[in-house]
């Protein structure tokens, strides 16, 4: 197995709080990776530091076994333009999708394609096209995402990020922003996409997702990785109190089997 | 009271007027495009990260929007060439005091609008690839320019009335050559009763269109 993303002892601080308190993490190609944890434990931090939407405090993160950023006496210095080149080769998807509302459908998933990987219009027109077949919604090619739902929002935002093919896809609790009834069609292109073998990193509260699609499970506690496994170990029978309790909280209106 | 108007000699010196209404009308080209034009990058600069661009800007705003255009344009007529050693005529002070102060206030209008936009925006253009001033060119501005056109376009209205004020200095626009019409012909009355009806006439369409195009704005938000 090839490694995509290697974190080394990630820390991160907003001023005076620090939020994430050395992470360690490897994910392998074709891996899906869900976070797990309560608001404030740091795992959206520690998702937007992987394409350095946040700046690490200190901490190496490797894409693809390179290195990002440059090492001076022990401090990692980052420039602006190696930056925007790593991200173009991560794919980010959000809560609140943030679609470009003045672009249509197509044109928000050839923006990137064309302004930043520098392809022709018609290759990004049907590079988009491709994508957004893949998510099911090639006939709203033409419409502006005012026009959508919420569940397809979110899937145009999956296959902007797509039509860049990242090396690996970043997924910020995007089905949170969502009502309950759109959250499975998001949840299903995220499945398919794991399927067939994309490299994902998840923060998510779905647990049914976690448990079903997830090759490996992190639980993140104040800064920290607390649980790791396999779903199907790690959320039957978690090894901590505070992750039991996570677990609970999640489950307590479940409907009785 | 009983005043028995008389608009003949008005209209046996329209080309003397007509003279004017050019200038007022290349005057007022001119310092809209500079003020609106350079008022985008004041308020991209005023918006930015770096204080030794933002401070800078800051301080332009402040002082061009807090002195009067009127005494802009005749500081920039007599002081400015003794100050500077720059000789400067009627044009290029007024086109120099209308536009800066021009510049200001619309610098404020676009840096609202930059400020209106969702700060989700500036994260899915970075997310894929894009450098700051990609995000802003293709993503932030053509959104927050749209957003505030109604505020650009009365900025506008106000240029075109503004242009009123190079008569001060002698440049040779509408109200300009009425005054000097007025002097020939002892017809003040007539003479500057006619600047208000044309500026009227120009304006009051203008102002019209805006609104259909302020409602055209709202319903394709």
């Amino acid at each position: 197995m090839t490694e995509i993303v290697r974190i080394e002892n990630l820390h991160k601080s907003f001023d005076n709080l620090e939020v994430l308190k050395g992470i360690d993490l490897t994910v392998n190609s074709g891996e899906t990776v869900v976070l797990l944890g309560s608001s404030g434990s740091g795992k959206s931090t520690m998702l937007r530091c992987v394409n350095f939407m946040e700046i690490p405090t200190s901490g190496k993160i490797y894409l693809n076994g390179d290195l990002v950023g440059n090492e001076r006496s022990g401090k990692m210095t980052y420039r602006e333009s190696e930056l925007c080149a790593l991200r173009s080769r991560i794919g980010m998807v959000f809560q609140h999708f943030n679609l470009f509302p003045h672009m249509t459908v197509i044109e928000n998933v050839m923006e990137g394609q064309v302004i930043v990987l520098g392809r022709s219009k018609s290759e990004a027109r049907e590079k988009a096209m491709a994508q957004l077949e893949r998510v099911g919604l090639a006939e709203k090619a033409e419409e502006y995402p005012a026009r959508l739902s919420g569940g397809q929002k979110q899937r145009v935002a999956i296959a902007r990020a797509l039509a860049m093919d990242p090396e690996v896809m970043l997924f910020d609790e995007v089905t949170s922003a969502l009502d309950p009834e759109l959250v499975g069609e998001v949840l299903k292109s995220m499945r398919q996409l794991a399927e067939e073998g994309m490299t994902m990193l998840c923060v998510t509260h779905e647990l049914g997702f976690a448990y079903h699609v997830a090759n490996r499970v992190l639980f993140l506690n104040d800064g920290a990785i607390l649980e790791e496994g396999e779903p199907q170990k790690i959320l039957k029978t978690p090894k901590t109190d505070r992750m039991r309790e996570f677990l609970e909280g999640h489950s307590l209106f479940k409907l009785p089997d | 009271m009983g005043h028995s108007w008389d608009f003949a000699t008005i209209l046996q010196n329209w080309p003397v007027l007509w003279v004017g209404i050019k200038g007022t009308i290349f005057i007022f080209v001119i310092t809209v495009i500079l003020g609106l034009g350079g008022g985008l990058i004041v308020g991209v600069a005023r918006y930015a990260k770096s204080p030794f661009i933002s401070y800078p800007a800051r301080a332009f705003v402040e002082i061009f929007r807090n002195t009067p255009v009127l005494v802009q344009i005749i500081w920039f007529f007599y002081a400015f060439p003794i100050l500077t050693g720059i000789e400067t005529d009627p044009f290029l002070a007024a086109v120099l005091g209308i536009s800066l102060n021009t510049m200001a206030f619309s610098a404020e209008i676009y840096r609202a609008g930059i400020q209106s936009i969702d700060k989700g925006q500036w994260e899915a253009g970075k997310a894929i690839g894009m450098t700051y001033n990609q995000t802003l060119r293709r993503i932030i501005l053509p959104v927050a320019i749209k957003r505030v056109l109604p505020a650009l376009t009365n900025r506008g209205i106000e240029v075109f009335k503004m242009s009123t004020l190079a008569s001060v200095v002698g440049y040779v626009e509408t109200l300009n050559q009425a005054k000097l019409i007025a002097d020939l012909n002892f017809n003040p009355i007539e003479s500057y009763t006619a600047v208000a009806i044309i500026f009227f006439v120009v304006l009051y369409p203008v102002v019209q269109a805006t609104y259909v195009l302020e409602r055209r704005l709202r319903r394709s938000d």
